[in-house]
This record gives structure tokens, sequence and C-alpha cells, in this order.
């Protein structure tokens, strides 16, 4: 396979074999990352169930049968609100805290930093008992409700980190320069600041959204009579597995490759560099913000 | 350059929210921590260290937490083991692919966590598609056990979940090695192998930090994949949290187990971030 | 033998009051931030329609004392007044002062139509006057032919000058203009240098210009304010502050000079091996000596007080029409001389200047 090497140019040519070896690890584990993803959508074409090798009887009977259930469907719709509701709040609370962090000095501010970025570290677990506690303190029902704050909650950490790059990107100058034109600070804000961050709250509306549907580990604690997609299929797991799960798993792969692509796309137009994403591993391990 | 009323405008609505859903909630996990629950399943106010003399008395707690700890450290080795080459690769090998292939890597990132562990469950299980594959081409008599319901299940699916994560960072941090660096170590003499451990190794490090501290405590916290695929041998301390807070109905131990998840967490963070100023030279 | 010569002495700063009516006056300012005091009691008054220019080095305070004025940072202490109103409490957004950004601040997601009427839009001014008042603002610095474009597509020197129409649209009472010039190239430098003099000219309003380039300050502006670590050291017009620097620091800051030292005894001054008469008071002088009042002996018409010294060219820089000669002479004293290109035949050299062009300063005190 020729590919370009532009790495290490060395006085000798003893790269060649290396870069064999790597090449081949580098084929290893996009096959690990991809063949069982690969295998589950292929079985969900299976007749004969969700093992046994090999496939045959290939058939559409699955899908059929999935579109036709109507509790996943209600399950779906649940998530949507979801989703839509938890977009909202992570977005009207953490724009601001973006713009607090960098603007504004507090009392607590570090320890506001590191409470909202903690989330994103935080196993779902605790942070969906630790608000279950607090329901059942205020002796508030579980329902829809609950999971929609659980997740806008948790979300405001993705919210802030996108937006805080992106006003690490802007030019403070560009502000500046509005209020010295006559803008007041409102003014301002919506049409210089915004626009120079809708590329970045595009980004992370997608990603909230998304991170929202899949959300299982705290919506766990929180869920009351209506489930969310991924606790309904949990439900079905629990009873027994059938190649119908296989087939709105399926789907699922293919609803988030295709908003991933776009939100990576985005990114990149707003960015030019290809580490998107990286950000928001490095900002919860170093306690700082990473643009 | 900002207003007083900008400033607070800004700051005040997101600091209510984090207040009454952070850390309100893991103050009350606090308190509940010493509280108790009554044999007719009522949780009692009684402030005690009840739960903690338990928690360190008995010993399945300690053996489960330790457990807990070893699944996650062979999750995380095991990831950097396969991230590290391939965000090498990535970053000095991949050329006009680079952009094709970094998409390649953050999908599986966030395709849902349930869907990958679920995959797994097909494949592993005794009739599952790895087990008869084997059985079909005959390198096998009788399906595998240890495959499924095991720690080997769990390992194998969480480190399947966060080597992406590894890799994005350790990417990102060879991505900031200057190639002119690299030159040089070269036209002082080193070979390949020597540039590799002397300047760029060191240099990835903060990335290298990053990755495993995400996948430690994840993989530490976490009870989907045991419940799924761990069997009654894969049993992992959010597990146990789960049922206290479940049939076996006591919130207030549950609650400390859980405080003192929070508090290694927070340990290993901070230790994350020393690691990462030390080895960060920029 | 020299007859005295009674030089005078250079006059301290903020004498030179402007011939115009005041337009802003900037009183007793100073600025700190934390323990660090960026400007000390600054005053400036500063006239309409003039070309003012803040000369400094970097870290001297002139950025700083540039945002006060615009209202981005607010002073310690001390006053602003324009129009008889006290400037410093008002928002940016109301002081009838734009600036121009160092690195241009042009809005991106807008055209270069759409950042220069920006500023009207923002008053809510009739479509139409904006339109007319964009055109020709855009027409003013020649970049009629790009409304359209956005700004990341046009270059470094045409952004400048969409900054500029952007401000200037706006009538103001001052332009700020906040070393506007540094990323330019040296020729399109040069350029805009003239094109920025004319244009203020032509529109008659305050330009206050922030640099460090002194050559640039010297080229373009009506009045110099040379600022050190915060305080003003000479405001004047560039000749003024040329030919008679006020402190040492402003003799090297501009141009090239030779600084004597010595002493000033019974009417007759000492510096090292020099000695010339001059009813100064008794005591430690310091003077100011630009190269080209250093002749070579014999060059020109020799009057009765002239001072004489013998030395050795240790050093000879060619400047195109002038060379610079650094002559080493009895007692390590090196002097400094210019000379037109070609007239030195040997090492050896007689140098000569006059005591009347040997210009007292004072030594710059000591600022942290």
């Amino acid at each position: 396979m020729e590919f370009l090497v532009s790495g290490p140019t060395g006085k000798g040519t003893t790269n060649i074999p290396r870069s064999r070896w790597l090449l081949v690890h580098a084929a290893a584990v996009f096959a690990f990352l991809y063949l069982p993803i690969a295998v589950l959508i292929l079985y969900s074409f299976n007749g004969q169930g969700v093992g046994g090798f090999p496939p045959h009887h290939l058939t559409l009977n699955w899908y059929r049968i999935l579109f036709a259930d109507g509790p996943i469907w209600d399950s779906v719709l649940n998530s949507l609100q979801v989703a839509f509701a938890a977009m909202a709040i992570a977005l009207t609370f953490g724009i601001p805290a973006a713009l607090a962090l960098d603007r504004a000095q507090f009392p607590g501010k570090a320890l506001f930093r590191r409470l909202v970025l903690l989330p994103l570290i935080l196993p779902g677990i605790i942070t969906g008992l630790s608000l279950l506690m607090l329901f059942n303190v205020m002796g508030a029902k579980l329902s829809l409700m609950t999971i929609i704050i659980g997740h806008g909650t948790a979300l405001i950490s993705v919210a802030t980190t996108e937006v805080f790059a992106g006003l690490q990107k802007l030019d403070r100058a560009q502000e500046e320069a509005s209020l010295d034109l006559g803008a007041n600070y409102w003014q301002t804000f919506w049409r210089v600041t915004v626009p120079n961050l809708k590329l970045p709250i595009i980004g992370a509306a997608l990603l909230i959204f998304t991170l929202s549907m899949d959300e299982i580990a705290v919506s766990f604690f929180l869920i009351g009579r209506d489930n969310t997609l991924p606790l309904e299929i949990w439900g079905r797991l629990r009873r027994g597995i059938t190649p119908e799960i296989n087939a709105v798993s399926t789907i699922i792969f293919v609803f988030s490759l295709v908003t991933i692509v776009v939100w990576y796309r985005l990114r990149v137009k707003a960015e030019g560099s290809a580490e998107v994403g990286t950000e928001l591993i490095e900002t919860t391990t170093s306690g700082s913000i990473v643009g | 350059m900002f207003s007083r009323a900008y400033k607070t405008v800004v700051t005040v609505p997101p600091l209510l929210w984090v207040t009454v859903f952070l850390l309100v909630p893991y103050l009350l996990m606090f308190c509940y921590s010493f509280w108790s629950v009554s044999p007719s399943q009522v949780i009692v106010h009684s402030w005690n260290f009840d739960n903690y003399k338990e928690l360190l008395q008995k010993p399945t707690y300690w053996q489960t937490l330790l457990r807990s700890m070893w699944i996650a450290a062979r999750v995380t080795v095991f990831s950097l083991l396969l991230g590290y080459p391939l965000a090498y690769f990535l970053s000095f090998y991949a050329g006009k692919r680079k952009d094709l292939l970094y998409q390649l890597v953050i999908i599986p990132l966030w395709v849902s966590y349930l869907v990958r562990a679920y995959a797994w469950k097909t494949i592993l299980g005794s009739d599952g598609v790895l087990n008869t594959l084997l059985q079909y081409v005959h390198l096998t008599k009788h399906p595998l056990d240890f495959l499924l319901y095991s720690p080997f299940a769990v390992v194998l699916t969480l480190t399947h979940i966060y080597t992406p994560f590894t890799i994005l960072p350790i990417y990102a941090a060879l991505e900031h090695i200057p190639r002119n660096l690299v030159e040089a170590s070269n036209d002082l003499g080193a070979t390949p192998a020597q540039t590799f451990w002397k300047v760029i190794f060191p240099l990835s490090i903060p990335g290298v930090v990053a990755g495993a501290t995400f996948a430690f405590v994840l993989s530490l916290g976490d009870f989907l994949a045991p419940l799924l695929l761990g069997g009654p041998s894969g049993i992992m301390i959010s597990n146990i949290v789960v049922s206290l807070f479940g049939a076996a109905y006591d919130w207030p131990l549950g609650a400390a187990i859980s405080l003192g998840m929070l508090l290694i967490v927070v340990s290993l963070l901070f230790l994350s971030e020393r690691l990462e100023k030390k080895w960060s030279f920029s | 033998m020299a007859s005295p010569i009674t030089p005078d002495i250079a006059p301290t700063a903020s004498t030179q009051s402007p011939t115009k009516p005041t337009l802003l006056s900037i009183r007793n300012v100073a600025k700190t931030f934390g323990r660090n005091a960026v400007l000390r009691n600054v005053s400036l008054e500063i006239a309409e329609g003039e070309f003012l220019t803040i000369l400094g080095e970097s870290g001297s305070g002139k950025t700083t004392l540039l945002r006060i004025v615009a209202g981005f940072e607010s002073a310690t202490s001390g006053e602003l007044w324009m129009e008889n109103e006290r400037l410093d409490h008002q928002p940016p957004y109301r002081r009838r002062v734009n600036t121009v950004f160092q690195s241009y601040a042009l809005f991106p997601h807008l055209t270069v139509e759409e950042n220069v009427g920006y500023g009207l839009r923002v008053a809510k001014r009739p479509a139409a006057e904006i339109a007319q008042r964009v055109g020709e603002a855009l027409d003013k610095v020649k970049m009629t032919a790009h409304a359209k474009s956005k700004p990341s597509k046009i270059s470094g020197g045409q952004q400048q000058r969409v900054a500029l129409a952007r401000a200037l649209v706006n009538r103001p009472r001052l332009l700020l203009l906040d070393e506007p010039l540094s990323a330019l190239d040296a020729n399109l430098r040069r350029q805009m240098q003239v094109e920025l003099k004319s244009l203020q000219r032509e529109v008659g309003i305050a330009f206050v210009f922030v640099t460090h380039d002194q050559e640039e300050a010297m080229v373009m502006s009506d009045r110099i304010a040379l600022l050190r670590s915060g305080e003003l050291e000479q405001v004047a017009t560039p000749r003024e502050i040329y030919s008679r620097p006020a402190t040492a620091y402003v003799a090297q800051f501009i141009g090239h000079t030779n600084l004597l030292k010595g002493d000033a005894r019974s009417g007759a001054v000492n510096c090292g091996s020099l000695t010339w008469s001059a009813s100064i008071p008794n005591g430690p002088v310091l003077f100011s000596l630009r190269p080209e009042h250093v002749r070579l002996a014999g060059v020109g018409i020799s009057c009765d007080a002239v001072v004489r010294i013998r030395g050795h060219v240790m050093h000879q820089a060619f400047h195109g029409a002038t060379e610079l000669l650094r002559v080493e002479c009895a007692g390590g004293l090196v002097l400094v001389l210019r000379t037109a290109t070609g007239a030195v035949p040997h090492n050896d050299v007689e140098i000569e200047f006059s005591p009347a062009d040997a210009v007292l300063v004072r030594e710059s005190p000591e600022r942290n």
C-alpha cells in the first residue's frame, strides 16, 4: 500500500520495515473496532437469529418486525423529547458558563469550573445516583423530566468545553471594535460574539443530541414509567436477545455515523485542524479547559 | 472591558444551576452515607459511621473494589497498547489519508455504548458468532465458556469501547510535536528507535496520561458491561451499588460506596493533572 | 580663543501647547495593573484636527493610554475631558471616539461593506444614508471594488484600509490608531504613512497614532508625545524634539546622537578631553550632539568657536548618501559623525564641532 511517510526521515532507510508492522497493527486495531459492529449489522439480516455461523437465510424480516414494534417507537419519541430538551438546557447554561469562565472573575470560580467539567469523566452511576438522591429529598417523582434534568446537567460540560474553545479563537478585539463603533454589550453579543460562535455551538448541539440519545448510565437511575430508547433495548436484553435488537442497533449506528461525520466536518471547517474531539478528553483530565 | 452587569448575567444562571444540580447532589450523597436504613425499608436520618465500618470490615467490598481496579487496569493497559501505535501511525505515517482515518477513529467513539456491548454479547456467547465460527472451521470442538460471562468478556468489551478514547489525546500530543525535532534528532545521529524513545515518546506522555485516566476511571465505574457480559465472576463495584439502590435497598450504604468512588476518581484526576503538568514542556 | 556661548536649556516636557482649540484633555491619568504601574501621572492636551503620535518602546504604556481613551480600560486615577464633558465616565459605545485596531478586528462573518456600515446600522441610520456614507468611505480608502468581499479574501494592507473606513465613516471627533502599520512590509508601510497623513488632512479629524517606530512618528506627526515607562518624556513637534531633546533618553530614542558627559565649572565645560566655555551653573552636565553636527576638520567654514579633537576611525557604516563614522579619540571618547560618502581618505582624522550645536539635556530619572 502506497502512503506518504510524513514522519522521521532518518539517515538510513530502516523506516520501511517498521512502518509495515505499524500498518499491520493499525489495520488490526481498526478491524477490532469495526468487526463487532459489522457482525451485528450482518446478523440483523440473519433469519436464524443472533448467533450461529455462517449466517444464512438473509431476510428483512427483523426490520419489518422492528417497524411494527410500538413500544420501541414510543421510546424513540421519548428519547427525542429528552434529547431536544437536554440540548436546550445544556446550551442555555453551558454557553454563559463558557463566557463566565472566559471573562469573569468571581469567588469559587475554580470549583465551578471543576464541577461543570466533572460529569464528562465521572462514571454515569455517580452522576445518576447523586441526582436520584436529590429528587428523593425533593419528593419529585421520576419521569422523563428527571432524565431531562440529568442529561442536561451532565451535558453542560460538553457545551461549555466546545464554546470555550471557540471563545479562545475569537479575537477579543472584535468585540472591542463593536463597542467602539457604538454597539452596547447586548448588541455586541448578538451581532459579533454569537455569529463567531455559530460553528462551535452547532457542533456542541449535535454532540449533545447524540450523547443524549445514546445515554444509558445516568438514565438508568432516573427513569420513571417512560423508557428512552437505550433503556427499552436494555429491558429487552434482560428478557432475551433477538435480531430485532440487531436491527434497531444497526439503525442507531447509521444515525450516529452520519451525525458524527457532519459534526466532524463542521468542526474542521471552523478550526481547520483535525484534532477535533480531543479537547473533551484532555479537558476532563487536565483540570483546565483545553481548546 | 465587560461591564459588571454583563459578567453577572453570564455567571449567575449557570452558577445557580450547577449548584443545585451538581453540588447539592454530591453533598446529599455525603449526608446519605452517614444515615442508615431501618428494617422496614425506611431511610433513617440518624448520623453514624456504620456504613463506613461495614465497608472497611466486610471483605466483599474490598475484594470487589480490587477486582474492579484490576479489570480497569487491564482495560487501560490494553487500550494503550492498541491505541498508541495506531495514534503514532496516524500522526506520522498516514499522509493524505489522515483525515479519513481520523474520522474512522472517532466514529466508534460516539456510537452507542449499548450497541457495542450488545455486539460483543452476541459474538462471545456459546451459541455466538465466535464459537460457532471456531467450530465451523474445526478449531474447537466445544464452545469456549470463558468467552462470555467472565471478567475476560468485560475486559474485552471495555477495551473495545475505550481504545478510541486513548487514541485521541495521544494523537493530539503527537501532532503537536514539531517535526523538526525529529529531524534534529536524526541529524544528531539517533536511529529511529532512539528518536522515538528519547524524543517522541516523552513529549507524548501528557496524551498518554489523559487517555489512561479516562479509560481507567470510566472502566472502574462501569456497571453495564458486567451486567451484560460479566456473569457472577465479573461483578464490579458499581454493580454492588446498583443492587443497593435496587433490590438490596440500602441507599445509605450505596451512597457511602459511591462517595468512596467519587473520592477515588477525584484523586486520580488530581494525580493525572500533576503528571500532565510535569510532562508537558510547552 | 572661543567666545563664551550660552546654550539654551532645552524645554521641559509638555510646555508645547497646541495652537488650535483643545479637543481632548488627559489630566493626571495613572493606571496600575496589580502591582504594575503602567501609566503614572500622564497629562496631555490634544488639539482639534492635529496628528499627534504617542511614541514609545513596548512596555511604555502607550497602548494602555490609547485603550483608556477608547474606553476599554478605566484609569486608576485621573480624568479625561472632551468637549466639556467627562469622557471617562462614558462606556466605549457612547464616546465620539473610534479606534483602528492593530489586528484590524474586522468582522469575518460580514462583508467589507457590512463591516464599514456596522456603526451606522447600530445607530439605526436610514438605509439610504448608510449606503451613501459607506460608499463615500470606501471610495476615500480606495476599496470600492472590494465592497462585497469577505475580510479573509483581501490582503493585510486592504484590511487595514477597511478598518480605517469603518472607523471614519462614523465621523468621530477623535480617531485612535493602535500601531496600524506594524503588520505591513516596509514599502507598503511607507506608502500608507503618506496616505494616512493626507487622509487626515482631508477629513480634518484629530488622529492619535501609537507607534514604536520613531521614523514613522517623525514623518507623520504634527506633534510627538514620547512616553517612557508610563510617563511623558517630551511633547513637541518633530523638529523641536529632534533639535532640542529634553532628556538623554529623547536624544537617543530619536535619531542618532553623541552623549557627552562632563562638568561645568566657572564658565567652562569639561567633557573628558573636550573643553569649551559656556555660562551655565556649576555641576554635572550632559550634552546631546547630533552626528551631522560633527565634521571633519577643515571641511566647511571654520568659525571661531570650534572644538577640535584628533581620533582614529574604528568603523564606517554606509548609509547610501552619507556615512556614519565611529571615531575613537583621546581618553577613550567615541564620537559618531555623519559625512558625505567617500569623504574619508585616512584612518586618522581630526574632527570638530561648534559648541552651539551641543544641546544641554537632562538625565532621565530611573523608573521601574
